[in-house]
């Protein structure tokens, strides 16, 4: 009796961990972006290697990359310097060591975890990593998938292999159904909220049970995307007939009788009846409301109706709404927004356009509010624009830009300005992280589409 | 990279719980080609206001930080992004440690490949550290102990293999390099299988 991940785990061994020794284990997809690689690709020509495996490593642009549109198809320079450098640094590293890019003005370019299962190359029982913490999502697909720093993106360069000891298993088995207007980002915070920014460390999470299944694979992605935000450097959901029915016929993914062969073998990966899991938690998906975070770290979320916890003396919480410019004990609804932010890894799939644009059909955004609509990849945006969606968002006053990371990073160009408050689809609300002063509070498209209706925080099922 | 057997220094202690990669290196630093120079914006706004002026409150600012090499902090350190960055930007800066009663997994893969120390103590070290901002501790990667003023000894936890890596100076990308007959008998098999 096996879990999911020990299945994984061992068929990618290439050699077995020792008391002494690390596992060598290989990697079946390496992602790569502009911010995490150049180093490694410096260290390689230092040295004098090469990719070892160029078809299995897939280049893409979407950090530092500027999401206006003059600045990606021309017309202007992009605008921050260093960025435009670390875009021709991968340019050149792609073209010099022979591995494939998706380069600026790609129609398949976009975030690299929206991308790998878009084109079909995230697929069930592979091991994928990434110099981004944020891999994690491809889990959703039941891979291995982690992040890892550059020196690490230098290893699997050359070698095509990792060496990691085995992390332990956490399985977090769902149970009940998601209330009307409460998405699969409720459910991840709320989850979160459980279990603690640290509660995941040291652990690979298995999310399973009837809510998880009943996801379709957009929110499984975002369930997956934030396992990182719990402290576990993956999450994981076995494959199952949804999984198939979105990798079917995928530019990427196995065709014909490859397609039949790798079925029978995704079909063999769950984990089997009455494995353990190292920890094991129940959560009860049924009472879950939309959620919002008020603090400085992506645990310090509450349900929209609720109240921001009284100070007590807590260090952390009283610096966080020392931060956040919050008072203990006060509700959330209410208070005013300047930017709402609907995008990044987390939530700027089509489902996720799709949800927002429910809520802002024929609506206008509040007076003073600023809207960045991001589609995580070109694909996402053109299937966007095929339905009309983009008119939705301009019409009521949003911004519709290129993909990539955008706010949700703040190093592209893409910021919020010192002491705004923003609602963010986004999965991270570290001091600063949107920008200089920034104060975020991650929700999900809902209700980030509900907030900037209102200009205030807003329960998104007053406004379905 | 340099052998590591043991380190002798001074604390700083930031007692704040789950100091994120984005407060150790802010992303708007990450649009850099080289791992040079990275120090300077370490806890960049926590060390400087908004006018540029350091803040004179900031544990790294004071006079007595000057020099240490061994950082203290709250639990949970170095969650978040997986950016190298952040031990860059420690070692740049001149730390050799970093004590935690918690580490975030990622930060610990990274530190322990620049020779940057994670040194996880238990809860009564780790308590009695940050209440002793400045003290003169001693880290020992052979006997993976940390030994406080007292003479009282915590130990941590290192891997074998890291521990074997940062005394004799190796580095991880040589060791794997090595594996490549055994890497390449493994696409074989797998080849085959498929």
């Amino acid at each position: 009796m096996r879990t999911m991940f020990q299945k994984i785990w061992e068929r990618h061994e290439v050699v077995a961990e020792t008391a002494d020794t690390p596992a060598v284990l290989y990697v079946d997809l390496h992602l790569i972006h502009e911010v995490t690689s150049p180093q490694a690709f410096a260290e390689l020509a230092a040295r004098g290697l090469p990719v070892r495996r160029t078809d299995r490593t897939l280049g893409t642009l979407d950090h530092s990359t500027p999401t206006r549109t003059e600045q990606v198809f021309g017309g202007a320079p992009i605008a921050i310097e260093s960025a435009a450098r670390q875009v021709r640094a991968l340019e050149a590293n792609s073209a010099a060591f022979g591995v494939e890019l998706l380069g600026l003005r790609s129609a398949q370019r976009g975030i690299v975890h929206v991308i790998g299962p878009e084109l079909g190359l995230t697929q069930p029982g592979t091991t994928i990593v990434c110099g981004d913490s944020h891999t994690s999502t491809h889990g959703a697909f039941g891979a291995l998938a982690f992040g890892i720093g550059t020196t690490e993106v230098g290893h699997v360069l050359a070698t095509q292999c990792l060496l990691q000891r085995r992390p332990r298993t956490l399985g977090i088995e769902v149970s009940g159904r998601l209330a009307a207007g409460v998405t699969a980002k409720d459910l991840i915070l709320a989850i979160i909220g459980r279990i603690g920014v640290a509660g995941g460390t040291g652990h690979v999470i298995e999310y399973h049970g009837e809510t998880i299944r009943a996801l379709d694979m957009d929110e499984r992605m975002t369930v997956c995307n934030m396992s990182i935000e719990a402290g576990a450097r993956a999450g994981m959901i076995a494959p199952d007939e949804t999984t198939y029915a979105y990798l079917r016929r995928r530019a990427r993914a196995p065709q014909g009788a490859d397609w039949e062969r790798s079925l029978e073998a995704w079909r063999e990966l769950p984990t089997d009846p009455g494995a353990r899991f190292d920890r094991e938690v129940a959560f009860d998906a049924s009472p879950v409301e939309p959620m919002i975070t008020y603090g400085t770290n992506p645990g310090m979320a509450i349900p929209i109706s609720g109240r921001v916890p009284a100070r007590g003396d807590d260090p952390v919480l009283a610096r966080a709404l020392a931060y956040m410019g919050l008072e203990g004990g006060e509700p959330l609804r209410d208070r005013p927004v300047n930017v709402v932010f609907l995008g990044s890894c987390t939530n700027s799939r089509l489902s996720d356009l799709r949800g927002a644009a429910r809520v802002l059909r024929g609506r206008k955004l509040a007076r003073g509010v600023r809207m960045l609509v991001v589609p995580g990849s070109q694909q996402v945006k053109a299937a966007a624009e095929a339905e009309g969606l983009h008119r939705i968002f301009l019409e009521a006053g949003a911004e519709w830009r290129e993909s990539g990371c955008s706010m949700c990073i703040g190093m592209n160009g893409d910021t919020v300005a010192r002491g705004e408050y923003s609602v963010s689809t986004s999965n991270r609300n570290f001091e600063w992280r949107q920008g200089a002063g920034s104060r975020t509070l991650l929700a999900s498209p809902l209700t980030a589409a509900a907030c900037a209706v209102r200009g205030r925080i807003t329960d998104p099922r007053e406004l379905l | 990279m340099e052998p590591v057997k043991t380190l002798r220094s001074r604390t700083v202690v930031l007692a704040a719980s789950h100091i994120d990669t984005d407060q150790i290196i802010p992303a708007r630093f990450l649009t850099t080609t080289t791992r040079a120079g990275l120090g300077r914006q370490l806890f960049t706004d926590w060390r400087y206001g908004p006018d540029g002026a350091p803040r004179p409150d900031f544990a790294l600012n004071r006079p007595e930080a000057a020099g240490c090499a061994i950082l203290v902090a709250g639990r949970n350190f170095g969650c978040g992004s997986s950016r190298e960055h952040a031990p860059w930007a420690l070692v740049d800066y001149g730390f050799r440690a970093v004590v935690s009663t918690e580490i975030a997994d990622i930060f610990r893969s990274n530190a322990l490949k620049n020779g940057l120390l994670p040194v996880v103590v238990d809860e009564a070290t780790g308590r009695w550290l940050i209440e002793h901002p400045g003290v003169e501790v001693t880290v020992d990667v052979e006997t993976t102990t940390l030994t406080l003023p007292s003479g009282a000894r915590a130990r941590f936890p290192l891997e074998p293999f890291a521990r074997y890596c940062l005394l004799n100076g190796v580095d991880e990308l040589g060791f794997l390099l090595v594996q490549l007959p055994r890497i390449e008998a493994y696409e074989r098999r797998k080849t085959a299988v498929s």
